[in-house]
Parts: structure tokens; C-alpha cells; sequence
């Protein structure tokens, strides 16, 4: 690839309710990442950090915190906020200066300590904050918002909370050999179905927890990367899109969606065109893939995610399922790290996680969950407030 | 007896007896906004500033529906002081071209909605502050309590 930027390095602190400072997981990340790369800090021009914003706990992370914690090395730095989808906007910098030609090689690290229970807006009286005024006006949880688009699969498409079930007890078997995930566990369908209703139809087994956890890629030209490797896995492409007006998908956290009385709604819908963009930069599409990993905040929307990346046309997901397509051993598994089902979600962290994920897999080096033969990999989510988020991975 | 003092606790919809959901339409291009916050026009083809403020149509049609079985987080605070499991339903509008989330009217569950069903908008006690009952809208479904879906 002429244009494309390696990654070098890749590496984890384990996912976890560990309760210490987010600083320390994600150094450990980052000297596992750079380990991984043979890269020494020292040798890093520009440092990128995953931010999470939220008051209320010590949640401020930026790519010069990580700096000073690995040491001031005077590389250039940067921090991204995009919620979800903060890690792959930090990638995507860090690419972008690569690609420019004004780095070399780059380190970038998202870290989470969370809160227990539901994910709650800012504190104080904030009448002019869409995210506070959905909870002060409506008691609209995330998990409500899973719990809408879960209804519209069971609507439209005939999905069942079987069906949702079912993606739980896929991923916590793929996750069962991850030293990264939280949950090593399996779970049946039985005990999903079994658990306590929090957002109808969606059960507490449907919905993913928060984590601890970080995760960090060392990115390199490739001018960098063939000093260090023979087989260096690239970045074909990474899509930060935003919606097209308008957007009629209600989308987290909003209350309301665009009005389409004057403008008909574009062809392709926010969340597919995140991966449309994806394929259009790296010149693939859905066929080229052989492994992915998506955004499971809840079971439902890991299936909505299967059709948004083309693995099958709308309403085809759960057949897709049921055919055992996305499991290991299947002609395209998902989430083989076992998937935020596995993990819980660390916010800044978890975009850059599925690219270790992918990373691992197309080098081999996934045992217990590889997928044999993998070189092309997606990763995708959505971050609130109209983040795309999507970056394609080559062998 | 002294009737109680009730306000809306945002200006987002107006009172009374056929209560409705306030949005701005462009006077340029036909778009409607909701909340009714919008300064200028969400259409990147527009983008112009001639916003007027109107009433929304009362009744639409429910695009998904969920509930909330545990309390939420603060700011939300039960009216009543202890948590009701209540349903929520994002509502089509289908004039405006929006879909507008809100809480589904007290003593109506998930059983008594089935995407499609038509809702109307009422107000209800979101908080009483100082003796004051600050009220929000929520969605009705049009057919009687008991009488299935619309
Ligand atoms: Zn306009």
C-alpha cells in the first residue's frame, strides 16, 4: 500500500471494575502497544488521547496526561472527544499526520475508569443541554434507546427476544478465551431470557455493562514500519462521518429528529453510510471481509449492525444468525473478542480496543478465537451526538 | 378549594385542555424544528433565519416504544417519590416529518402499544417545585385504556 499507515503496536490493560485511576490502565496499555511494536517511547512525535467527558468522577483523559505519565518526551499531542466514537477519531488524526508526512510514528491510548449503574448526563441544572434535558424530561436511559430500535427489528422484521438472546451467548462463548475481557463466562439463551426486563424488550443480559479497561495502537509510515516488520497490518481506511440532513433515525441522545417535510431522507441512512464511507476509501466492500467487530451495545443492535455493514440486506440479520454466518467458524464472525457482551463498555477506549481485536486477528495471534486466515477486518460504532466511526484493517 | 398553580416546566408545548408540542417551521423552506430552540434552519440547503414558532399536529403515530423498569439516573426524579415503571414511545409525526420522543401518559403500559398506534399529546406533573406542579408532555394512546391498540 503506498498510502497506507501501519499498525505497529497494539496492546490492553485487561477490561475490569478495578476502580483505580484511569492513568494507570492506560499506561499499561501504552508500554504494552509500544512493547508490542519494539518502539520506544522516546522515539513517539505525537501522542493522541481518547477523551471521556463526564463530571461527577475522575474521567478527564487527554493525550497529555498520558504524556506526562509515560514521561515528557516533547512529542507533538492532541485529544479527541467524540463519545463512542473518540478512539477512532484519535486514530484517525494520528493517521492523518502520518499520511501528511509530518509524523512518523504515533501512539495513541484511550482510558476509562466508569461509574457503576446507567450512564448518567452532567450534574447541576443544565436546561439548555439536549443529553441532560432527555433524562430530566423523559427518564430516556441508553438503555431506552436500545430498547426502541430492539422494538423496531421485533416490528419490522420479525425478530425475536430469542434471536437477541442468542447474540449474547454467541459472543460470551467467543469471549471465553479473551485475557482482555471481563466476562469469561458462558451464558445461555436461557439465562438472557431468564434475567430482569430493563428497557422492554431488552433484558439485563441484553445490555452491556461499563468497564474499566484501555486499550492503544502504535501507528507507523510505512518508511517506519518496514524497518520493524516484514508483514506490517495496515489501515486501508477510516470513516468519521457525520449524518446527511435528514437524519430521521432518532439517534442517542436526541429527542427529537430532523424534519423531513421539505428535504425526502438520503438513500442511505446514517449508521450504513458510516461504512459506506469506509469501503468507498479502501476500495472494498462487504465481501472482502472476514472478520468484524461491532458495536454490541445490546444484542439487538449487533444484529441492526449486520445489515448496516452489508453482511446481509435489512431484515436478513437474524437468519444470518441462525445460520451460525457470524460465529466462529462461520463465513464472517463478529465480535470474536466476545464483543462489548464480553467487555462492557470503557468509552475512549473501546473503538481503539476493536482495532487490537482486528489487529490480533490478522496477524494469527487470537488463540482460542482466532478466525484462520483472517487479513480483512472491520471495526464499527457510532458515537453520540452524530460521530461515525469505522476503520478498515488489512493483512 | 384553590386549584393548584400548574406550569409547564419548558416552554416546549402550550397548556390548557388540547395541549401541543411547539416547533419552529422556516418560512423559507417548510422544515420544522423540534424543541422550538432552533435559531436558523437545519436544512444545509436553507440555512435561513426566518423561523416561526407554530403548534404541532396533536396526534401521531408511534414509531417504537420501550419502558423503563428501574429508576433513572438524576436529573430524573419520580413525581411521586418512588419509581412507577412508566413506557416511553418515539411518535411519528407525520405532517412535520419528525419523530419526537416522550413519556407515554401514567396508567399505560408497553401491552397497550404496537408500533403504528396513534397518540395524542397530554400534559402531566413532571415535578411540583414550591408548591408549584411544573408539567411535561406525554403521549396518549387515542383509544380507550383497555381497548387495545389503535
Ligand atoms: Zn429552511
Amino acid at each position: 500500500m503506498s498510502n497506507g499507515v501501519a499498525v505497529l503496536g497494539v496492546g490492553m490493560h485487561p477490561w475490569g471494575k478495578w476502580g483505580r485511576p484511569f492513568v494507570e490502565y492506560g499506561v499499561a496499555a501504552a508500554n504494552a502497544a509500544l512493547d508490542d511494536a519494539g518502539v520506544a517511547w522516546q522515539d513517539i512525535d505525537f501522542v493522541v488521547g481518547g477523551e471521556t467527558v463526564r463530571n461527577g468522577y475522575a474521567g478527564y483523559v487527554a493525550g497529555s496526561t498520558m504524556a506526562r505519565a509515560l514521561g515528557w518526551n516533547g512529542a507533538r499531542v492532541a485529544t479527541c472527544y467524540a463519545a463512542c466514537a473518540s478512539g477512532a477519531s484519535a486514530i484517525e488524526a494520528a493517521r492523518t499526520r502520518i499520511l501528511a508526512g509530518l509524523s512518523d510514528v504515533a501512539l495513541v491510548v484511550g482510558a476509562d475508569t466508569t461509574p457503576k449503574g446507567f450512564l448518567a448526563p452532567n450534574s447541576g441544572e443544565r436546561w439548555d443541554d439536549p443529553d441532560w434535558l432527555r433524562f430530566k424530561l423523559i427518564g430516556a436511559t441508553n438503555p431506552a434507546f436500545f430498547g426502541l430500535y430492539a422494538r423496531r427489528r421485533i416490528d419490522a422484521f420479525g425478530a425475536s427476544c430469542e434471536d437477541f438472546a442468542a447474540v449474547k451467548a454467541k459472543n460470551s462463548l467467543h469471549g471465553l478465551a479473551n485475557p482482555n475481557a471481563r466476562y469469561r463466562k458462558a451464558v445461555s439463551a436461557e439465562e438472557v431470557l431468564a434475567s430482569p426486563v430493563v428497557a422492554d424488550p431488552l433484558r439485563l443480559l441484553d445490555i452491556c455493562a461499563t468497564s474499566d479497561g484501555a486499550a492503544a495502537v502504535v501507528l507507523a509510515s510505512d518508511r517506519v514500519a518496514r524497518r520493524h516488520t516484514t508483514r506490517p497490518v495496515t489501515i486501508r481506511s477510516v470513516s468519521t462521518v457525520t449524518p446527511r440532513f435528514p437524519n430521521v433515525a432518532l439517534d442517542l441522545p436526541d429527542i427529537a429528529t430532523d424534519s423531513a417535510a421539505a428535504v425526502a431522507p438520503p438513500e442511505t441512512g446514517f449508521r450504513p453510510s458510516i461504512a459506506a464511507a469506509a469501503y468507498e476509501e479502501a476500495g472494498l466492500g462487504p465481501g472482502d471481509l472476514d472478520v468484524a467487530e461491532v458495536y454490541d451495545l445490546s444484542t439487538a443492535l449487533e444484529l441492526d449492525w449486520y445489515e448496516d455493514i452489508g453482511l446481509c440486506a435489512p431484515g436478513e440479520a437474524e437468519k444470518l444468525l441462525r445460520d451460525g454466518a457470524t460465529s466462529l467458524g462461520g463465513r464472517i464472525p463478529v465480535n470474536p473478542s466476545g464483543g462489548l457482551a464480553c467487555f462492557g463498555e470503557a468509552v475512549p477506549a473501546q473503538a481503539i480496543a476493536q482495532v487490537c481485536e482486528i489487529t490480533w486477528q490478522l496477524r494469527g495471534q487470537a488463540p482460542g478465537r482466532q478466525v484462520e486466515g483472517a487479513a480483512v477486518g472491520l471495526t464499527i460504532n457510532q458515537g453520540l451526538f452524530g460521530h461515525g466511526s469505522c476503520v478498515v484493517v488489512s493483512a | 378549594m384553590t386549584a393548584s398553580a400548574t406550569v409547564p416546566a419548558i416552554d416546549w408545548f402550550t397548556s390548557g385542555a388540547t395541549p401541543a408540542l411547539l416547533g419552529r417551521r422556516c418560512g423559507a423552506c417548510g422544515t420544522y424544528h423540534f424543541p422550538p430552540t432552533a435559531a436558523w434552519c437545519a436544512n444545509p440547503a436553507c440555512r435561513s433565519d426566518r423561523l416561526e414558532t407554530v403548534e404541532l399536529a396533536r396526534r401521531g403515530t408511534v414509531w417504537s416504544y420501550t419502558d423503563a423498569r428501574y429508576q433513572p439516573p438524576p436529573p430524573y426524579q419520580p413525581p411521586s417519590g418512588e419509581h412507577v415503571p412508566f413506557a416511553i414511545a418515539a411518535v411519528r409525526l407525520e405532517r412535520e416529518g419528525l419523530i419526537i420522543l416522550g413519556q407515554v401518559a401514567s396508567g399505560y403500559g408497553v401491552d397497550d402499544l404496537s408500533v403504528g398506534t396513534t397518540v395524542e399529546v397530554v400534559t402531566e406533573v413532571l415535578e411540583r417545585v414550591e408548591g408549584v406542579d411544573r408539567t411535561v408532555w406525554k403521549w396518549r394512546p387515542v383509544a380507550p385504556l383497555g381497548g387495545g391498540g389503535a
